[in-house]
């Protein structure tokens, strides 16, 4: 075991990267809880997001276009969820799972040509002498767009959320739904905007796996991200900012946990690479009992009657 | 304009046709899918559906079909009757893993004795794996209020990791070569879930499956428990104003299902699979969802759902080496059928009125 | 009156499948006017002011405000046409502010900032006092109303639709509330109101119309017509007053001790320190604003919420700790006041929701197997007795109008012989001759020596029924006085006076 062989430098700036599929999958999918639904195909619609965003890019060289059209992706998959869940009225639990199960069988059809590539690199962004700090350069400024973009995302909704008409609203959906109707506001309409904004991040999330993180493409490659991101939501008690700090929570551990692995530390491989799941296990338990925070509608049908 | 208009009372037609309508939307659109595939639809939706049923190679086919079908039915049986009270464990694929790693376990601890006594033992220490990795989630949704859906998927991608570990270190084959894997139980008689008559599929987990079947059957309509099961799916708050206990409601319906996914996950291992490996487990645990709402969550749904859906797997194998169609296809085709359904059942408790609308 | 009406509607109809909500509906209102709007429930007064707030749209007839058209094609429509709407069910945000509340219903809702100032403005001016800061969910009924009041005022609405806002108010808080209407149409503002509370509107309304079964039954003057020729019109035939003869009541059956509980819900309200005695063959009658602990003490008594050692005894023997079933079989029966999802579960049959909670009393099980040819007959017989207008106890309990639900809800526990029967809001949204029936039901079974315990809002109610009145207020309960002689002022008291309103002053 040589623990020297981690770099708390390399380490700190591998935990940003980490974090950002969180992120990306986990503020689309508080969006989607505050209006009041609960989609549990995040998993579905980031391993969606991966491939679309792989192909993309592979077939144009852009990793730009690649990660737009992850979003569109993502996007079109949570559009089958809103059809199920707003128009036909359907289960949103069972709908979710629905949703997953085929985005995963989706994504492996769509990708299977696409197996053992290496797709094209997003460079980082040039922040000139900035990037030369001693340590913080090397840890801040040494990232490509997207990752800044997720912060970026998640400072916008916090504040779309806190103080715009537009984010009022959203939350009065997602508190009652009948109110609302009561009010004059378009629910489904509301909802169904939510819900593609979800899948848009979720698949953005996605790519920024099988683009960047990982980079190549592998079936089933998100391997529960998308799960990790629905705890954190729960997690953060539906706020954004404690959203961040949980995704980078998670993703310090699983950076840890692959450095130890890499570092041939005593305990097995596979006892590590559980370790993500486990400690999203503990982190539920720890911070369940508070479940005041969460929109009064989630999960609930709306079925206009008048 | 069209709108939903809600029925005064569930149609009794609809809950019966729309898994009926779903699987011919489902053979429709999935003949598109293979087309764009460059397949021709009508031979891949036959090869499918009809190969492994009446086919040249039926008499090897039909046995698969109670071969695959049984875990598929004995999961999806635990599975619906907690998602008829509301109770969400999506999580069977790792009470699989776990129900197969302690029946081998038990079984390979034994090795090389012989005995009647080793295959009971197996089975029950499988039923009890799946089970305590469903009491997992369902004592921390009771005492802390954790989120079951959550947990038990999180359990899986850990028991995954822990089939890992033990197929490559504790049950590794000593004689294996190093290979991982364990050692193969077919060759180890006592251990060994062999068709009960050769050649039929028919082995103790279908049997068992069976059972299930029509135990789940005589709970749901004929008792007390099976009753407050439904009322708490219904309307939580009358089960409570009924006198149903929630808390214990959740550990019974987290805890069959575990311990029927559990067995089934023995029943595999020890037979059909034969031995742990890294993937011995194909995700029936997953697919067994798609069975439970396909078949309506009433268990002689979940008969006919499970056999459709192995049905497909077969079909599915067949069309993969005969035509070239790729195994993925094959799980779109399963998720289709999820979506049609879930979609189609609105007309079971809303019919569509053509005329104004109303504001939305 | 000018000659020009606020609000002229003419021949307005409107059919949902097997019913005619509104049938060829013609009224007018004048600018500055009070008209009531008169009628039990179910005659078709929620249709008719849904469709003037653009929540509905008529399937014939017209609307004109001012002599032009006038066909809101949504609510926001008609709040822009000045029409503001009072809901009895608030369509309020339990998590969100008063001042958060209030924007969602405006069109151009001005910053936060300035629409708190506008907030204590009104509130001032109309003596509704009210924070804008506090969040909704911890604020009484009276306070959620005036959420409501001022999100319209702040509209400066020429038409106010008020839909049974006294059903939630004290009696003085209603005094405050006719004041701010009086001084609001003194300022020219129009008020529909839906009442069916005649001495209301006989203080309140300059003109009344009334409707029966979606049509109009006439028109009047309330202060020159007298309650009884009202309620004529509204229910179209004389009804029997419950009888009952007085009787002594017999020995303790209900015994609370300090009963002090948490609620389960977030918004919910305590119960504290309720120390009361039931005795057999009386009836006590629990007033009370809703949300005041009113499903909290049901759910005590019922068993779905248990309570510390001492607090709860029945015949002497503390029940505190069992569950529904067990209290179920000592005798202790109840109805909860919400018919659809807690007292019957909605897409299940009638049978099946007789096995709900008669499969204890009635032998519908026996060792955990159910005998479901029994839970239908029993399903049949509450029918039979209670005039269940239904095609069978294979129906869903949903397909069931509100009135025969509650008639079947409330037979499946009168038939079973109770010993102690504690009912919530027995005649909520129940037709007067049903009601009538329910009410014969609960008396006849206090004759019969089981003791009653009946929450209600409906004073009225209360006070034909009760032997004994006590009033629930911020989940303490009153010390029970004898029913008869109790004034309305005295009552009121009971209730918890005007809720913190006392400053307010017009």
């Amino acid at each position: 075991m040589d623990l020297s062989a981690i770099n708390p430098i390399l380490f700190v700036a591998g935990f940003l990267v980490a974090a950002t599929p969180l992120i990306f999958a986990a503020i689309g999918e508080l969006v989607v809880e505050k209006s009041g639904t609960l989609n549990l195909g995040v998993e579905g619609m980031m391993i969606t997001g991966a491939i679309c965003g792989f192909a993309t890019a592979v077939e144009t060289g852009s990793p730009l276009l690649g990660f737009a059209a992850a979003a569109v992706g993502g996007a079109l998959l949570s559009l089958l969820f809103a059809f199920l869940t707003q128009i036909t009225l359907a289960n949103q639990v069972a709908s979710g799972l629905a949703l997953t199960l085929f985005g995963l069988g989706l994504s492996a059809l769509l990708g299977q040509s696409y197996v053992g590539i290496k797709p094209p690199r997003l460079n980082d962004i040039n922040f000139g002498p900035l990037s030369d700090i001693p340590v913080i350069g090397p840890i801040l400024f040494t990232h490509d767009i997207i990752l800044y973009l997720g912060i970026a995302l998640v400072a916008a909704t916090w504040a779309v959320l806190k103080f715009t008409r537009a984010g009022l609203i959203l939350r009065a959906v997602g508190e009652s739904h009948d109110a609302a109707h009561a009010l004059g506001y378009k629910v489904v309409r509301i909802r169904t905007l939510a819900i593609m904004f979800g899948g848009a991040c979720a698949g953005i999330g996605g790519a920024y796996i099988s683009l960047i993180r990982v980079p190549q493409w592998t079936e089933g490659m998100t391997a529960g991200v998308g799960w990790i991101a629905l705890a954190l939501v729960v997690f953060a008690s539906w706020k954004p900012w404690r959203l961040l700090l949980g995704a980078y929570l998670f993703g310090g551990i699983t950076q840890l946990q692959l450095n130890l692995q890499g570092a041939g530390v005593a305990i097995p491989v596979e006892y590590l690479a559980m370790s993500p799941y486990v400690i999203t296990i503990i982190v539920l338990v720890i911070l369940s009992r508070d479940k005041s925070a969460a929109p009064a509608c989630l999960g609930r049908t709306f079925h206009a009657s008048s | 304009m069209i709108r939903l208009e809600k029925r005064p009372q569930p149609s009794r037609l609809f809950s019966l046709a729309t898994p009926l309508l779903a699987v011919l939307a489902t053979m429709f659109f999935g003949g598109l899918l293979f087309a764009a595939l460059g397949k021709e639809p009508l031979t891949s939706i036959q090869t499918i559906f009809w190969e492994p049923l009446f086919g040249e190679f039926s008499f090897f086919y039909r046995p698969q079909l109670l071969i695959k079908g049984a875990p598929l039915i004995l999961i999806a049986i635990g599975l619906s009757l907690g998602f008829k009270a509301g109770i969400w464990n999506i999580g069977a694929e790792g009470q699989y893993i776990m129900g197969a790693l302690f029946g081998a376990g038990v079984g390979l601890a034994f090795y090389p004795l012989e005995g009647f006594y080793i295959f009971p033992l197996m089975v029950l220490a499988g039923a009890f794996g799946g089970w305590i990795w469903a009491m997992i989630p369902a004592l921390l949704k009771v005492k802390f209020g954790t989120n079951e859906i959550l947990v038990s998927l999180m359990l899986v991608y850990v028991a995954e990791q822990f089939l890992a570990s033990m197929s490559l270190g504790l049950l590794k084959n000593p004689e294996g070569f190093g290979f991982p894997g364990s050692r193969n139980l077919q060759q180890y008689e006592s251990a060994f879930n062999g068709d009960l008559i050769a050649g039929s599929g028919m082995h103790w987990g279908v049997v068992c499956a069976m059972i299930a079947v029509i135990f789940a059957y005589v709970l749901l309509t004929r008792h007390r428990l099976g009753f407050a099961i439904r009322v708490t799916g219904e309307a939580p708050r009358a089960a409570r104003f009924s006198g149903v206990n929630p808390t214990r409601l959740v550990v019974f319906c987290l805890g069959i299902s575990g311990l029927l996914a559990g067995l089934a996950g023995m029943f595999e291992v020890s037979g059909p699979a034969g031995q742990v490996t890294i993937d011995f487990n194909v995700g029936y645990g997953f697919t067994a969802i798609i069975v439970a709402f396909l078949g309506r969550l009433h268990p002689i749904g979940i008969l006919l759902a499970g056999l459709l859906m192995a049905l497909t797997y077969i079909g599915g194998d067949i069309a993969q080496s005969q035509l070239g169609l790729p195994a993925a296809a094959i799980q779109v085709f399963q998720g289709m059928l999820l979506f049609f359904l879930l979609a189609l059942d609105m007309f079971t408790n809303y019919r569509l009125r053509f005329g104004r609308t109303e504001v939305a | 009156m000018t000659d020009v009406p606020l609000l002229d509607l003419s021949g307005l109809t409107k059919a949902y499948p097997g019913v005619v909500a509104n049938d060829n509906v013609s009224l007018q209102i004048a600018p500055g006017e009070v008209h009531a709007l008169l009628g039990e429930n179910g005659a078709g007064k929620s249709t008719l002011v849904k469709m003037i707030y653009g929540l509905v749209k008529p399937d014939a007839g017209k609307m004109q405000m001012f002599a032009a058209p006038f066909a809101p094609a949504e609510p926001r429509a008609a709040r822009a046409a000045g029409v503001g709407m009072v809901f009895q069910h608030f369509s309020l945000f339990d998590a969100l502010t008063v001042a958060e509340n209030i924007a969602l219903g405006m069109e151009n809702a001005p910053k936060l900032n300035a629409l708190s100032q506008q907030i204590r403005d009104v509130s001032d001016t109309y003596g509704l006092p009210l924070s804008p800061d506090r969040v909704v969910g911890d604020l009484s009924a009276g306070e959620r109303q005036r959420v409501e009041i001022i999100r319209c005022l702040l509209q400066d609405p020429k038409l106010l639709i008020m839909d049974e806002p006294t059903s939630v108010l004290t009696p003085q808080e209603v005094e405050i509330l006719f004041k701010t209407l009086r001084k609001l149409s003194a300022e020219g503002t129009a008020i529909l109101y839906i009442s069916h509370k005649l001495e209301e509107i006989r203080s309140l309304c300059d003109s009344a119309t009334i409707l029966r079964l979606g049509k109009v039954v006439g028109h009047c003057i309330p202060r020159d017509t007298s309650a009884r020729d009202m309620a004529e019109m509204m229910v179209g035939k004389m009804l029997q007053t419950p009888t009952r003869a007085g009787k002594e009541p017999g020995e303790v059956v209900l015994s609370l001790n300090k009963l002090s509980a948490k609620s389960p819900n977030a918004f919910g309200m305590p119960l504290r320190e309720i120390s009361v005695d039931v005795r057999a063959g009386e009836v006590l009658g629990i007033g009370g604003v809703a949300g005041n602990g009113q499903d909290e003490l049901l759910a005590a008594l019922s068993g779905e919420m248990l309570s510390a050692p001492g607090m709860v005894a029945f015949r002497g023997v503390d029940v505190g700790k069992l569950g529904p079933t067990p209290r179920r079989a000592l005798g202790i029966l109840s109805a909860p006041e919400e018919r659809l999802g807690h007292a019957a579960a909605p897409d299940m049959s009638l049978t099946e929701n007789a096995m709900l909670t008669a499969a204890v009393r009635e032998k519908l099980e026996s060792r955990g197997l159910l005998n479901w040819a029994r839970a239908g007959r029993f399903a049949e017989k509450i029918i039979e007795t209670f005039d269940v207008r239904t095609p069978g106890p294979s129906n869903a309990a949903r397909s069931l109008s509100g009135g025969n639900l509650q008639k079947f809800v409330i037979g499946r526990e009168v038939l079973q012989r109770p010993d102690l029967l504690v009912v919530n809001q027995p005649t909520w949204g129940v037709d007067a001759s049903a009601a009538a029936a329910i009410r014969q039901a609960l008396l006849d079974l206090a004759e019969g020596g089981t003791a009653l315990v009946v929450i209600s809002q409906d004073l009225d109610e209360l006070m034909e029924i009760s032997d004994r009145f006590a009033a629930l207020n911020e989940g303490r309960l009153s010390q029970p006085r004898p029913a008869g002689g109790l004034s309305v002022e005295e009552i009121g008291l009971m209730m918890g006076g005007a809720h913190g309103m006392e400053v307010a002053h017009v």
